[in-house]
């Protein structure tokens, strides 16, 4: 069939569009469906797609304050009111009040003889006047293949298909139609042909026993929108279309730090811990510490006063405080006071996107500050690696988003650290915290490391810690030529490094005995020449006294003696001196 | 009010099959389609159902509210409201064996 009855919708302005209201859907389609255009939502049976149109018109009339008209072609009105009630939409109340019309057309072949020409005016007729009765601006049908099967000329209905399409554009209203999944066209008697303007595809499958329904959307003329396939589920508030974040990086960052509750982890990690807001990854072998390390982390930022939501996948909350309150820990006053919230569920009660709907709906409810998340690989033992990392991303997307820190533990199984769903994991993680086992000297032994932590200084030190009765004790391990040595070879060496530093210590100290002995000796040798040395000097300085006294007594002597000898002597001298000086002058 | 009620009532009432046949005639306003559609039946009710029959004509123009009641979807629309079980045919009619067959009066006859 030609397709030539449509406008072609080349508007350089921007495609005016309705707002579904339905979680998520907005976010793909980039602010909700063509206005005043027909969309197709395609799909196999029991995948959701009449709980779409519904929630498309109930959030219309509720949140919107367009009215809407459901025509129903295979439930009646009472059973699609009751259908719809376990979702919390009074579909009759809506009735009441005129936000929602529905009509439900029927029409039995067995009971139809046709005979001759005709057209389906009464159709138009009859959605033209519930229209017009509420004043809609939203249509739903549902599902309009199911003329098909009443009416056997499918040429007329095919050129009345046509017609309405054109009609409902005209009308202006914003209009759903649903359509069963086709075995090689998107719909089964190929509608797609005439609304042309967005097709959404929707999709339940079955994988390792677990269901899952995703959402696309295969066509949306004139906007960009995400083209991928989205989970999306049906939960007690209607659909919702995950992610319920976008997926940009334009996340809020804090430089505030928060310490995890072991003073020493605190250290490795420039000191201060981890950054508000990031994702921490723990990961380790079974039997390594994950889940007491992150019952340290909550135990500290409950006692700091913030809320902490931890999310356990393989203990019941009883069993988590009776194991912790061994090491220590009392979690039990915290969760009285309302600061630390278990919520446990076996991974496999139900697929991926419940499970990722569930914590949304936990952490909207609860509001923490730290969510804890023990482990997330055995919840991702469901799913296809894409659908797991894509959980994990949109999960720490809407955990950063609020700006609450993550601390997910994973379990590695075996001797290799580095597994291939954590190597990718890890890109989505801003800190990454080692836990491992050493074995040797008959014991096995725990030690941790930083495998990563993004924006600050972190230790590169393979430290050991110590699971007691008083918790968690990081000690540093023994490094040294034979490797890295924990537990008792760590405490054997560190005995023998003692001995050895005690024998040097007392080598060293004899050593000064010894030295400050021939100082003592040399100390004394020097004292004694100095005493001799001073006894020469007195010597000297006795000889010198005695030539000076022997030189004035002889002097004194000579002049006694002159003057007894009429000292004519030094007189003549005086004179000779005398005219000496008046020669000169 | 374009709906026209045409009432026959034969003098031997109840004679044959001893039952009124009400027929209901839904159209659009005086379309071509609707117009052969009701001479037709008028045509058709002479010569079968003669003196026993009343056909209702609603104009679904008029009266838009009438269509959900009969479930109806293609005009023009006939449908049997007595005697019972209900029978309906779409289309102009043109088709008498068809609308023997509809109207179940190949078995009545």
């Amino acid at each position: 069939m030609k397709n030539n009855s449509h406008k072609s919708t080349s508007s350089a302005t921007l495609l005016p569009k309705c707002l579904t209201g339905i979680q998520g859907l907005d976010e793909i389609t980039g602010g909700g469906l063509p206005r005043g255009r027909p969309t197709l939502v395609c799909g196999g049976a029991g995948c959701g797609k009449t709980l779409l149109a519904v929630e498309f018109l109930v959030r219309g009339a509720v949140q919107f304050g367009e009215p809407g008209v459901f025509m129903a072609f295979e439930e009646t009105e009472k059973e699609l009111t009751a259908n719809v009630a376990s979702l919390g939409f009074d579909l009759a109340g809506l009735v009441r009040r005129k936000k929602i019309a529905i009509d439900y057309v029927h029409i039995e072949r067995s009971d139809v003889q046709e005979s001759g020409e005709y057209d389906l005016e009464g159709l138009f007729v009859r959605l033209n006047h519930a229209i017009d009765s509420i004043g809609a601006k939203r249509v739903v049908l549902d599902t309009l293949e199911a003329l098909f099967a009443s009416l056997p000329n499918e040429a007329i209905l095919r050129a009345e298909l046509r017609r309405l399409f054109r009609w409902l554009k005209d009308k202006g209203v914003t209009a759903v139609i649903t359509a069963e999944r086709g075995r090689e066209q998107l719909t089964r008697h190929g509608l797609e042909e005439y609304v042309s303007d967005c097709v959404i595809l929707l999709d339940h499958r079955v994988n390792d026993q677990i269901a899952t329904r995703n959402l696309r959307v295969v066509k949306y003329r004139g906007a960009l929108h995400g083209t991928n396939e989205f989970p999306f589920l049906i939960g007690d508030e209607g659909i919702s279309v995950l992610p319920i974040t976008s997926l940009s990086l334009n996340h809020k960052v804090s430089n505030e730090r928060i310490a995890t509750g072991i003073s020493r982890l605190d250290a490795m990690l420039g000191g201060r811990g981890f950054f508000r807001g990031s994702s921490i990854l723990l990961t380790g072998t079974p039997g390594t510490g994950k889940t007491i390390i992150s019952a340290n982390f909550a135990q500290a930022a409950a006692r700091r006063g913030e809320r902490v939501l931890f999310f356990s996948f393989e203990e019941s909350p009883a069993q988590i405080i009776r194991n912790m309150h061994s090491i220590g820990l009392r979690l039990e006053p915290l969760v009285k006071r309302g600061l630390l919230r278990f919520h446990s569920a076996r991974p496999s009660l139900y697929g991926l996107e419940m499970h990722l709907a569930t914590m949304f709906k936990e952490i909207a409810t609860f509001q923490p500050d730290v969510v804890i998340i023990d482990p997330i690989t055995s919840l991702m033992d469901s799913g296809t690696d894409s659908e797991r990392k894509g959980m994990v991303t949109r999960l720490i997307d809407y955990l950063k988003a609020g700006q609450v820190t993550s601390l997910f533990t994973s379990l590695t199984q075996g001797g290799s650290v580095l597994q291939q769903s954590e190597a990718a994991m890890s890109s989505l993680m801003d800190a990454w915290v080692l836990l491992q086992d050493f074995e040797g000297n008959g014991e096995r032994n725990r030690v941790l490391y930083v495998l990563k932590a993004r924006g600050m200084a972190h230790s590169n030190q393979i430290r050991e810690f110590l699971i007691s009765g008083h918790g968690i004790d990081v000690v540093d391990a023994y490094i040294g030529p034979s490797g890295v040595l924990t537990g008792s070879a760590r405490v054997a060496q560190t005995a023998l490094e003692k001995a050895g530093m005690l024998a040097s210590h007392q080598e060293a100290a004899r050593r000064k005995r010894e030295l400050e002995q021939k100082r003592a000796a040399l100390e004394r040798q020097i004292s004694g020449l100095r005493s001799e040395h001073e006894a020469s000097a007195e010597e000297l300085r006795q000889i010198d006294e005695q030539v000076g006294r022997q030189t004035l007594l002889l002097t004194t002597e000579r002049t006694e003696l002159g003057r007894l000898r009429q000292a004519d002597v030094l007189v003549a001298a005086g004179t000779r001196a005398g005219s000496r000086n008046g020669r000169g002058n | 009010m374009k709906t026209k009620m045409v009432k026959r009532r034969a003098s031997a009432s109840h004679r044959r099959v001893g039952k009124l046949w009400q027929l209901r005639l839904y159209v659009m306003d005086t379309t071509s389609k609707s117009l052969t559609a009701f001479s037709n039946l008028k045509k058709f009710c002479e010569s079968h159902l003669k003196g026993r029959y009343r056909i209702t004509v609603i104009d679904l123009v008029k009266q838009p509210q009438l269509a959900k009641g009969d479930q109806i979807l293609a005009i023009p629309t006939v449908v049997r409201k007595l005697p019972k079980p209900v029978r309906t045919i779409i289309g102009n009619l043109s088709d008498t064996e068809r609308v023997l067959v509809g109207l179940d009066l190949r078995a009545a006859n």
